[in-house]
């Protein structure tokens, strides 16, 4: 059903499709503000929620829209390439992951829109990702007893508590909205706690 | 950045706009988007210019140069994209500017040490995880796959925690 098959991805046909998906990404990323260390990281901080409203959002978009195409039989969800589950190697692998996100004020993909628009730290960021990237491929054996654990290769959550897709999408939908009203009360009570070292909303001391 | 930036797009505008893009990438290619995997394979190559024998041995990216160019890659195009596609709407939003950004405390070098510090270990991280934000988190969430959820959970866990201490760069 989809255009390219997984072993034709490397033909020009495809490569141009992705040139042009990769261009997309990249202008919604720098439209969304993630051009910018700083807006990413207020996430952190308890500011800026930008970073999970385009997440979340993009997230149960690209779920219903899928679950819906799949419904009208224009999607086969089953031979779509989705990464394998690995608990324990993505438990850790995403903690490691974080505190590089916040020390280095990037992920990769927001670095590159962020290159885009100028910013030489997500240069920097790449190259170190990049190092961190071979680092990985000569340490890889010591992984290799924790990527066997919690190994359940496409594990989608829907299957595992028994609902239809679609009710799984939904859910994630309605998980996202719950997520947004929390995100706006956070932010709503930021706006009045002074920054580290600021001096106090409606104060006049210097 | 100049002082007649425009204001960034509301969130949910972006999201949706994303998550459109990331349901075209589904329908079109059959797969999600990505990012890391792109950055691991110019990585290798570049070694490979150094130290060609020791990269096509080494188990993970060996399998890389058995089908020729490894960076004649679905992922390798899609980065390249990435960059025009942030240059673009910068440009457009009079937001491009060649700067080291960082919160007003922060000296411009300890900006640039952390960045290649978190680079290393976002790098390391994505590797073991198989994917980043965008292939494992955003791709894989989408289709409610629970590697997913486990590396958004430890991900921001782990930001949110160690914070506190990294203030300095961004506060």
């Amino acid at each position: 059903m989809n255009l390219f098959a997984l072993d034709q991805l490397g033909t020009p046909a495809a490569l141009a499709a992705a040139l042009v998906l990769g261009l997309l990404f990249g202008f919604w990323l720098e439209r969304a503000g993630f051009g910018s260390s700083r807006k990413l990281t207020a996430i952190f901080y308890f500011r800026d929620w930008a970073v999970l409203k385009v997440m979340f959002s993009a997230m149960a978009v690209a779920g219903v829209g899928l679950q819906a195409l799949a419904l009208f039989g224009l999607v086969d969800t089953s031979q779509l390439y989705v990464p394998d589950t690995q608990i324990a190697a993505q438990a850790i692998g995403g903690t490691v992951f974080g505190i590089g996100f916040v020390v280095g004020g990037w992920c990769p993909g927001t670095a590159m829109a962020g290159l885009g628009s100028g910013k030489l730290d997500a240069l920097v960021f790449l190259a170190g990702a990049m190092a961190g990237s071979l680092a990985f491929a000569w340490i890889a054996p010591i992984f290799e007893g924790v990527q066997g654990i919690g190994a359940l290769g496409t594990c989608s959550i829907s299957d595992a508590i028994g609902v239809e897709p679609m009710t799984g999408a939904i859910g994630l939908l309605v998980v996202a909205l719950l997520a947004f009203v929390m995100a706006h009360k956070v932010e709503a009570h930021m706006r009045n706690v002074p920054e580290i070292g600021e001096a106090p909303k409606g104060s006049d001391a210097r | 950045m100049n002082a007649n930036a425009k204001p960034f797009w509301n969130p949910y505008l972006a999201g949706a706009g994303l998550g459109l893009t990331l349901l075209l990438s589904y329908v079109v290619l059959g797969t999600g988007l990505g990012a890391s995997g792109a950055i691991a394979r110019i990585a290798a190559v570049s070694m490979h210019a150094a130290a060609p024998e020791s990269v096509e041995a080494n188990p993970v990216m060996g399998p890389w140069f058995e089908d020729g160019n490894p960076l004649r890659h679905y992922l390798v195009a899609m980065l390249v994209g990435s960059l025009f596609g942030g240059f673009l709407s910068s440009l457009a939003a009079g937001r491009a500017g060649i700067v080291v950004e960082r919160g007003p405390r922060a000296s411009a070098q300890s900006r640039v040490i952390a960045a290649l510090l978190g680079g290393a270990l976002v790098g390391i991280g994505a590797r073991l995880s198989l994917g980043c934000t965008s292939g494992l988190a955003l791709s894989g969430g989408a289709l409610l796959q629970a590697g997913s959820f486990v590396f958004v959970g430890a991900t921001f866990a782990a930001a949110f925690a160690v914070a506190p201490f990294v203030r300095r760069l961004w506060r």
